[in-house]
């Protein structure tokens, strides 16, 4: 499996043998016994992995977000590579999907919605002044939860982004491309012309991806794309998963565990306080965070324990 | 006290009692009076038009054709309603050229743009309180912006004005429930690929409320076409004149078929009580043939995708 | 395209992230345009209130105030008596109703209780037409066929009476009644019912003791604002309740009387002689402003009523 690994900055570089970055805690992870009563490191907050800068994406720099004066998500800082597939989970409510949204400014949406902190794309600042949301959602774009088509042709629907961003190429070719990327060309490509919503579930959720893809994005945001589908048409996503990671670099939210073990390459803990705010516990290589977890906190959630 | 043969067992009592049925003579008394409330109103809905349709009969065996040919006369066996039919179709559309762009612009203003501030929430009852102000009020509107300060003068432009505003809040109203119909999901996925608000509007949420929409707006125009009030205000004439052509009417008497309704019941003769029904007959037969289309349409599009 | 996996070939800068220059005018010119439309309602309404109170005021302060208090409306002769043209109002507002309560709101409970889908298919039609049918005509019938065959027979009244008129607006008013306390009644929460059923009720018990009480608020908005209707209807007055543009102060419903209403279409229809004596052409708007106030105060509270129904669910 050739997958471009990105070699993070500071580490003892090739063999390592899990082929990734290093973790520095701040504590060490102890052996967590608690029939010997030994005291966890229950707050030891893990840095997160940091990539060379032409292969960071993301850069979140003490990021909140808030609605009007209630904070949803405190102080995230994290890097998130290029094409790889990099997981956001936590329990329901911990503002994963809020984190996620703010990436490409669809919180925008909501009134009252804000955020304080930095968060660069590409080394830019996309809550500047002067940045348009809408062209940040042409290079970002957004696969939701629950698969939304429009009510319009299957055509249509991936010709729509296109065609408001002033594509003047060859549409046709354009969407049979977009198709055969998410794996639906097969499926629907003589019907074009009958209505998305006709379509199953997870082809519907395919088409979305699909719509997604047909404005040539740099990533794809899914937001628990495989909550409202059957597990085979889960996989069906999560092997289509793998196969865009070599054009796009791809964020996900999801509360499925054993999805974010199978199908990311990083994941990303997160977890409500006190305050009822999200913030990151730790974030590594998804095969580490699983098996060999720096914090209690994660361990609890990834055995069961609470969540 | 001596166990009879006249006591019955748990049993029984039980059985007599769940089978009695809805033996509750007060629910039926009840439901009875509630039946006969509906009742007392297809009976008024039936001698209404009846009643109406018989002493329109006579006109319309009579001189059909003439009736609804003819200009208005003082003599019955002569008048007829074109005027009023010209004069209610051109009010007509000068109304839906007027109210229908700017109600549905300020409905999705309200809808899609505006946040929840106080000036958005201050026109919002705004509105609402001017759907309920009475149609005389619009009238005297009228007859001191459009036919004195505009200096409209009695004129049908400045009738089909006060009508306009007359229907405006209607239409806001019933745009802004047919736009909060669009599932949000749909607005948030063309955002999602990188659309504008507008692109948005235009290209999905207007497509999906249109039915709904054109129902309202059809519908707010069966009503603007049955109203009297504020023509009289505004000078639609209530009596006779000759011009039957549209031009002359535009910049000079008009009048509307409910005005020559309402001028005709003051007449005491006979004939002209025939003649009323019959211009009746006629009104009532467009506004029930502008609601039906809404309906139809409403139905017809309703299976949405 | 970044999409394809290399390196980007030139950092990403923050100019690369605003939208086109056109485009973005587009947007801006056509959010303005929307913005116009709406704020043309707050334009509206000033202009009512403008056109009202500036002629009102005119006339309250250049008319002899007696004249406010004697014996009738008489307009085009200066005698502006306040309580007859009120006083109308409110009789045959209140007979309308009279009628329209136990109509619209048994019809708005047998469609909201009781009916099966099938009746309420056919029922429900009913009143939608009985609601497009306009005034003039409810006004013609008044005149032509109740005051003849119910009003009369009863009672001796001349053709042109209050109480016939009365009857009509009435029957104007109950679809309203009837659609808007349907409303009220739907949206008393299925869990209120279930629990009394649950607990044994009948229908009749159930309907009458849980629904209607919860849904109590809703019924008065719609009680208000049948009135509010009521008072500001205009044809079916002018045409049947007889009163001329000059009328005696009256209280007998069964004889003919004038409502504000109809004082003021019968000012503007003697056409040519609007600007008859004096503040002839001023008194219909102060007029004007007595009506627009009332109904208005009659819709806000019938709103107040409807936002207690939503606070408690």
């Amino acid at each position: 499996m050739t997958v471009h690994t990105p070699v993070p900055t500071g580490s003892p570089a090739e063999h390592e043998p899990s082929g990734g970055p290093t973790i520095r805690v701040m504590t060490t992870p102890a052996a967590i016994d608690e029939s010997e009563g030994i005291e966890p490191a229950a707050s030891a907050l893990a840095t997160p992995p940091t990539f060379p800068p032409e292969e960071v994406v993301f850069e979140l720099d003490g990021l909140s977000c808030f609605y009007g004066s209630f904070r949803a998500v405190r102080d995230v800082s994290l890097q998130v590579p290029r094409n790889q597939i990099t997981a956001l989970i936590g329990p329901s409510g911990c503002g994963k999907s809020t984190l996620l949204r703010s990436f490409n400014r669809m919180n925008d949406l909501i009134d009252g919605a804000r955020i304080e902190g930095e968060i660069r794309y590409h080394g830019v600042d996309i809550y500047e002044a002067g940045v348009d949301p809408v062209e940040v959602r042409r290079r970002i774009g957004m696969v939701f939860q629950k698969p939304n088509p429009f009510p319009k042709s299957i055509y249509d629907n991936v010709a729509f982004g296109p065609k408001v961003a002033g594509f003047r190429g060859n549409m046709d070719q354009l969407v049979e491309e977009s198709l055969r990327r998410a794996a639906l060309w097969d499926d629907v490509k003589d019907k074009l012309k009958q209505p998305g919503t006709a379509l199953s579930g997870g082809q519907q959720q395919r088409l979305c991806i699909a719509r997604a893809i047909a404005v040539e994005p740099d990533v794809i945001l899914m937001d628990e794309p495989c909550s409202a589908l059957d597990p085979i048409a889960t996989l069906r996503i999560e092997e289509l998963m793998r196969e865009l990671r070599e054009k796009y670099t791809i964020v996900i939210v999801t509360h499925n565990m054993q999805q974010a073990a199978r199908a990311s390459d990083y994941t990303a803990f997160l977890t409500m306080g006190e305050d009822r705010a999200g913030h990151l516990v730790e974030m590594a290589p998804t095969e580490q965070l699983f098996t060999r977890p720096a914090n209690r906190i994660t361990e609890d959630y990834i055995t069961g324990r609470f969540g | 006290m001596a166990l009879g043969t006249d006591t019955l067992t748990a049993r029984e009592v039980v059985a007599q009692r769940l089978r009695s049925g809805s033996g509750d003579p007060r629910g039926l008394v009840l439901q009875g009076a509630l039946l006969l409330a509906m009742l007392v109103l297809l009976a008024v809905l039936v001698v209404l038009i009846g009643d109406i349709l018989i002493r329109a009969l006579p006109v319309f065996l009579d001189r059909p054709v003439d009736f609804l040919g003819s200009a208005l006369s003082s003599r019955p066996a002569r008048a007829g309603i074109v005027q009023g039919i010209l004069g209610s179709v051109a009010l007509i559309v000068i109304v839906a050229l007027i109210a229908l762009p700017i109600g549905i612009g300020a409905a999705v203003y309200l809808e899609e743009y505006a946040r929840d501030t106080p000036m958005a929430r201050l026109i919002r009852t705004n509105i609402r309180n001017l759907a309920g102000v009475p149609s005389i009020v619009y009238g005297l509107l009228g007859l001191a912006m459009f036919v004195s300060t505009l200096g409209l003068g009695k004129t049908l432009i400045a009738g089909g004005l006060t009508l306009a505003v007359l229907v405006l809040p209607i239409v806001v109203i019933t745009t802004m429930e047919a736009l909060r119909a669009v599932p949000g999901s749909i607005r948030e996925a063309a955002f999602g690929v990188g659309a504008t608000r507008w692109e948005t509007i235009r290209s999905h949420v207007l497509p999906y409320a249109a039915p709904g929409i054109l129902t309202g707006t059809i519908l707010s125009l069966g009503r603007a076409f049955g109203e009297t009030a504020p023509l009289l205000m505004v000078g639609a004439i209530a009596g006779t004149f000759t011009s039957t052509s549209v031009g002359d009417m535009l910049n000079g008497s008009y009048t509307a078929l409910p005005t020559i309704v309402f001028d005709w019941s003051g007449k005491p003769q006979d004939e002209f009580r025939a003649l009323t029904s019959a211009a009746i007959v006629v009104l009532l037969v467009v506004i029930l043939l502008i609601n039906a289309t809404a309906i139809l349409l409403r139905n017809r599009y309703d299976r949405k995708w | 395209m970044t999409a394809s996996g290399q390196p980007t070939a030139a950092p990403l800068r923050a100019t690369d992230l605003q939208i086109a220059g056109g485009r973005r005018g587009r947007e801006r010119a056509i959010r303005l345009a929307f913005l116009a439309a709406a704020a043309l309602s707050i334009v509206i309404s000033i202009a009512i209130v403008f056109s009202l109170l500036g002629n009102a005021l005119y006339f309250l302060f250049n008319v002899d105030l007696s004249t406010l208090v004697t014996d009738g409306w008489f307009p085009r002769r200066g005698l502006y008596d306040i309580a007859t043209i009120v006083v109308g109002t409110l009789i045959i507002s209140g007979i309308a109703v009279l009628v329209a309560a136990p109509l619209g709101l048994g019809a708005g409970i047998y469609l909201s209780e009781y009916a099966r889908p099938r009746v309420r298919r056919i029922l429900k039609p009913i009143l939608e037409i009985l609601a497009s049918i306009p005034s003039v005509v409810l006004g013609f019938f008044a005149l032509t066929w109740i005051s003849p065959n119910l009003v009369q027979p009863l009672t001796g009244a001349p053709l042109s009476n209050m109480a016939a008129a009365g009857l009509a607006v009435g029957i104007l008013i109950t679809p309203l009644v009837a659609s808007v306390s349907e409303d009220a009644l739907h949206a008393v929460p299925a869990y209120l019912r279930e629990a009394a059923y649950g607990l044994g009720a009948r229908k009749r018990t159930t309907s009458l003791n849980v629904v209607v009480p919860a849904a109590v608020s809703g019924i008065v908005a719609a009680l208000l604002l049948g009135l509010s209707r009521a008072i500001g209807e205009t044809m079916i007055v002018s045409i049947a309740a007889g009163g001329t543009g000059n009328s005696l102060f009256q209280l007998n419903p069964f004889a003919p009387g004038q409502t504000m209403t109809a004082a003021m279409s019968a000012l503007a229809i003697g056409s040519d002689r609007v600007r008859g004596a004096e503040l002839t052409f001023e008194s219909l708007f102060f007029v004007g402003l007595l009506l627009f106030l009332m109904t208005l105060a009659l819709n806000l509270l019938s709103d107040a009523f409807v936002r207690r129904v939503r606070s408690r669910y």
